[in-house]
C-alpha cells in the first residue's frame, strides 16, 4: 500500500500496480486499474480516475470508471460522471453527475452496435473537466441525505 | 392468500405509515424536522417491470441524490442513472426570484437528446410547478423519453401549506420511505387527473393508482410512432 501524504502536489499521469491512498493533492489522470485507490478525508483530485475499486473520502472533480466498485463516503464528494458495476453513495456524501452501471455484458452489447454512442458514459475527454453545460445547470452538488 | 397479503397491505395503508423512524409527532411537523414514514408503492414494481426488458436503461431522476436509491436502481436495472434535481431548480428562481422564467429554463433544462431517455422517475416535482411551469416541464420530459418509455409521477390530492420536498427513498419496489425536507415553496393547487393528463398530452396513462398516503401514482408510457 502507497500513501501520498497531505503536502505533495502531482500533475501529470499517475500509474501503477498497487493499492494507492491520496492524501494530497493530484492533477491529471490516475491509472489503476488492477487496484484499490482511495481518497483519503484531505486527498483532492482534479482527474480522470481509473481503478479496480475506488473509496473517496476526500474530494474528486472528474470521471471515474471502476470495475468492480465506486464507494463514496459521507463527507466524501464526487463532481464527475461515475461507471462502475457497483456505487455506493452514503447519506452526507455530495455527488452531481451521472452514474452508468451497466452490467459487463450490457455495456459490450451496447459498444457493438454500430452508429449508436454509448448513452450516459463520461461525455468529456480523459483530462477535461466535466461538461460545463451540465455544470452550468447544476449550479451546487447535491448532498446526499441532507 | 395474495388476497390476504392484499388486504394487510390496505389495512397498514388505512392505518398510515408502517414505521416512523424518527421519533418525532404530529406537532414535530416543522420544517427543520426531518420526518421519515414508510408507505406502499403499486407503480414502483410497474415501473421496473417496464424498464427491465430493456438492456442497460437510461434512467432519469428529478429528485436529489439518494444514495441507497442509486443502488437500488442500478442493482435492479443495470442501468445509467442521471439524477437532474429540479427542487433545486425551484429553489434557486424563488431565492433569484425569477420564478416566472420557469417556463422558459424548463424548456432547455435538459442536455439529453429527444427520444434516448427509457425511464424518469418525475415523483411529486410538479406538485410544487406553476401551471406554464408544469406543462414546460411536462413537455420537455415528453419528448426526452423514448417510445414505449415511461414515466412515474406522484401527485398529491391534498393542498399542504406546508414548504417541505419529499425524498422518496426506495426500500424495495413496493415500499417507499417518505422523507421530507424543507422547500422554497409549499406545494401549488393539486392537480386534477383531467390537468394531468392535459400535462402529458403526448403520453398515455397505463397505470393509475390513489394511495391512501394521499398520494396518486400516476405511470405514463409514450406509444409508438405507428408504421
Amino acid at each position: 500500500m502507497v500513501n501520498i501524504g497531505k503536502s505533495v502536489v502531482i500533475k501529470g499521469e499517475l500509474s501503477g500496480s498497487e493499492d494507492l491512498t491520496i492524501e494530497g493533492h493530484v492533477e491529471g489522470r490516475i491509472d489503476l486499474r488492477e487496484n484499490v485507490l482511495t481518497i483519503g478525508p484531505n486527498g483532492k483530485i482534479k482527474a480522470e480516475v481509473f481503478a479496480k475499486s475506488v473509496v473517496v473520502l476526500g474530494e474528486v472533480t472528474g470521471n471515474v470508471t471502476a470495475s468492480e466498485k465506486v464507494d463514496i463516503r459521507d463527507n466524501g464528494s464526487v463532481d464527475g460522471d461515475i461507471a462502475s458495476p457497483r456505487v455506493a453513495i452514503a447519506e452526507g456524501a455530495h455527488f452531481r453527475g451521472s452514474v452508468d452501471m451497466q452490467r459487463a455484458g450490457q455495456k459490450a452489447q451496447q459498444q457493438g452496435k454500430p452508429n449508436q454512442p454509448p448513452q450516459g458514459q463520461p461525455q468529456h475527454q480523459p483530462g477535461q473537466q466535466p461538461n460545463p453545460q451540465n455544470q452550468h445547470q447544476h449550479q451546487q452538488g447535491q448532498r446526499v441525505g441532507a | 392468500m395474495a388476497d390476504a397479503t392484499r388486504s394487510l397491505t390496505d389495512l397498514f395503508g388505512i392505518l398510515g405509515p408502517r414505521r416512523v423512524a424518527d421519533a418525532g409527532t404530529a406537532a414535530d411537523s416543522s420544517v427543520t424536522n426531518v420526518a421519515e414514514a414508510s408507505y406502499p408503492t403499486k407503480a414502483m414494481h410497474k415501473f421496473l417491470a417496464n424498464l427491465q426488458a430493456s438492456d442497460g436503461p437510461l434512467l432519469l431522476d428529478l429528485g436529489p441524490v439518494v444514495g441507497s436509491n442509486v443502488t437500488f436502481f442500478g442493482e435492479q436495472l443495470g442501468c445509467r442513472l442521471r439524477v437532474e434535481d429540479i427542487a433545486k431548480d425551484i429553489d434557486r428562481h424563488v431565492k433569484d426570484n425569477t420564478i416566472e422564467q420557469l417556463p422558459e429554463f424548463f424548456a432547455k433544462r435538459f442536455k439529453e437528446a429527444p427520444a434516448t431517455v427509457d425511464g424518469i422517475l418525475c415523483w411529486d416535482i410538479l406538485d410544487y410547478l406553476d401551471r406554464p411551469a408544469a406543462q414546460s416541464l411536462a413537455t420537455a420530459l415528453s419528448k426526452l423519453l423514448k417510445p414505449d418509455g415511461c414515466l412515474l409521477g406522484f401527485f398529491s390530492t391534498a393542498n399542504s401549506p406546508e414548504p417541505v420536498y419529499t425524498k422518496y427513498v426506495v426500500v424495495d419496489e413496493s415500499t417507499l420511505r417518505y422523507r421530507t425536507y424543507p422547500a422554497s415553496r409549499p406545494r401549488q393547487r393539486s392537480l386534477l387527473n383531467g390537468d394531468i393528463i392535459k400535462l402529458f398530452k403526448d403520453l398515455r396513462v397505463t397505470d393509475s393508482f390513489l394511495m391512501k398516503s394521499k398520494v396518486r401514482e400516476m405511470l405514463f408510457r409514450k406509444p409508438a410512432p405507428r408504421i
